[in-house]
């Protein structure tokens, strides 16, 4: 199977590899996926306490090329975003920019849920209820 | 060197250039059909068919009459399961295999267990190779058929041929082994291996795709397979359907070649996949899958932990390898070869195979040993998992949110 150029690139070119702090009040982190499907996704958000901007996000992936892409693209997106912003990204915008094949759709499923794993590990820290995923994947 | 390396070789060869000089003049001049009994193009077809039969049976050691065409080795382990079956299942209907064969072998057991028979499937030890004991308890007086394959395509383990066709033997058991890996790599005799029905085909040993061979016995005892392939009675009405006669004569050239080169070729090979090897192993926590001690010279198969195997062939596309992760197919089952060995499924999921050939040079073998200590590398910088291994984080205490 052929990747598109895109997952190529975040594949040779992961952008935000790396690990933040996850004691960190600030912090959330998102671990998805288990070693015998042969995906395991963690990503990690920082966020500014004033202005609740997602101003820091790092991720390391067990898994194929798609799913290193999703989430180095994950990692992109959330740089910036403020933190409701970010529970909005939708895993079909990330099969859509990274052109992903049907087989490879579980990757950005991980992703999504990888990135609201890690905001609801944030707002659980800073007291907040955990928010629901409105959505079903499985 | 040309790129992308091919490291691939257990799932075909290139062919050899002397093959396709041998098979050009059947594609052109000499077209005729090997059936055709009436003119000089039928004759020279056959005539050429006759010659390639020789080679073939040649290097495995039976007669040409021994030798059954097929469209491959797919095909041969379907007429030799279902044939013996359909054909001696009065005497009895159990069948014993591993369940490490190829999917030929297996699903073909499977239609078997639609038609009524039953089905035994070993599971092998840790190291890839079957218990004598476990083969010998599983006889029962309604057993007709031992299929177990001669070297493995995942792992290139060899099995025990001759104490399993002598155990076979002495129950009355016929003994079908897939050899598709081992012909022409290694010395294999039916006669002195105790084969009674053997599968192979060219395209694994530097001939053609679309031909393949299914040796039957004809002495000691006679054996007989019920078609599957009904029609002008072709190959002693075992196999029916005109002959690919360029294909056929391409795999007796193959088969003179591999009886020629075969033992410089395996000595050369299994020094080139030794020091491949070696050096991978020196890359932490990696490992060999399946006994190194009986196995096929040009084959390598290895788990670098903590790296998924997808993401690291897509790493390491100079050169082309397999790998046991299953991550583009629905399922996310990784190799079932690998994982019949009690293999963790993190060590499953991260496995390559290396198939050398004999086109495969020393520098290729250097690059390969130097893209993939690169890739591992590179991979395990970003992996979650090689972090906590590195921190000393057991993954077995971790609740892992599965999909």
């Amino acid at each position: 199977m052929a990747y598109s150029e895109k997952v190529i690139d975040h594949y040779q070119n992961p952008r935000n590899i790396g690990t933040l702090d996850k004691e960190s009040k600030t912090v959330g982190t998102g671990l998805v996926g288990a070693p015998e499907c042969g995906d395991v996704m963690r990503l990690q958000i920082e966020v500014d306490d004033a202005t609740g901007i997602i101003k820091d996000a790092k991720f390391k992936t067990f898994g194929c090329g798609s799913a290193i892409a999703s989430s180095s693209l994950a990692t992109e997106w959330l740089k910036g975003k403020s933190v409701e912003a970010a529970m909005e990204i939708d895993n079909m915008e990330i099969v859509e920019e990274l052109a992903l094949p049907p087989v490879k759709i579980h990757c950005s499923v991980l992703a999504e849920d990888a990135i609201k794993m890690a905001i609801n590990d944030y707002r659980v820290k800073q007291g907040l209820e955990p928010i629901e995923a409105t959505k079903k994947h499985y | 060197m040309k790129f992308p390396i091919y490291l691939d070789n257990n799932s075909t060869t290139p062919m050899d250039p002397r093959v396709l000089d041998a098979m050009l003049p059947f594609f052109n001049d000499k077209f005729g059909n090997a059936a055709s009994r009436n003119h000089s193009f039928g004759w020279s077809a056959e005539e050429a068919v006759d010659y390639a039969r020789e080679q073939v049976a040649r290097l495995v050691g039976c007669t040409s009459k021994e030798i059954i065409f097929t469209s491959g080795a797919t095909e041969a382990n379907n007429l030799a399961i279902k044939g013996v079956y359909e054909m001696y299942n009065s005497r009895g209907n159990h069948i014993i295999t591993v369940s490490t064969e190829h999917k030929a072998t297996l699903d073909a057991c499977k239609k078997v267990e639609k038609m009524g028979g039953e089905v035994t499937y070993l599971s092998p030890n840790e190291d890839g190779r079957i218990n004598m004991t476990d083969l010998e308890a599983a006889i029962t007086d309604k057993t007709i058929l031992i299929t177990i394959m001669y070297g493995n395509n995942e792992i290139g383990v060899l099995q025990d041929m001759r104490a399993i066709s002598a155990l076979a033997k002495k129950n009355g058991i016929l003994f079908h082994t897939d050899a598709t890996q081992a012909v022409g790599k290694i010395p294999v005799d039916v006669q002195a291996d105790g084969i009674d029905l053997m599968s192979f085909t060219a395209h694994k040993m530097y001939g053609p795709k679309g031909v393949g061979a299914l040796y039957v016995r004809r002495k000691n005892p006679r054996v007989k397979v019920t078609s599957q392939m009904d029609g002008g009675g072709h190959e002693r009405g075992m196999r029916s359907g005109t002959l690919n006669v360029p294909g056929i004569v391409g795999f007796g050239k193959a088969c003179e070649i591999c009886q020629n080169e075969m033992a410089d070729e395996a000595s050369r090979l299994s020094a080139m996949r030794n020091r491949l090897e070696t050096e991978l192993l020196t890359i932490e926590e990696a490992y060999v899958n399946g006994n190194r001690e009986f196995r096929l010279p040009h084959v390598a198969n290895i788990s670098f932990k903590f790296v998924e195997g997808e993401g690291l062939m897509m790493g390491t596309k100079d050169i082309a390898v397999s790998s046991g992760s299953a991550c583009t197919s629905a399922s996310l089952e990784p190799s079932y070869v690998l994982k019949s060995l009690g293999l963790d499924d993190e060590l499953a999921h991260s496995s390559l195979r290396f198939g050398l050939g004999r086109f495969t040079t020393e520098d290729e073998i250097d690059y390969a040993i130097n893209h993939v200590k690169e890739a591992v590398h590179k991979l395990r910088e970003m992996s979650p998992l090689w972090e906590m291994f590195k921190d000393g984080i057991d993954l077995k205490t971790i609740e892992w949110a599965e999909h």
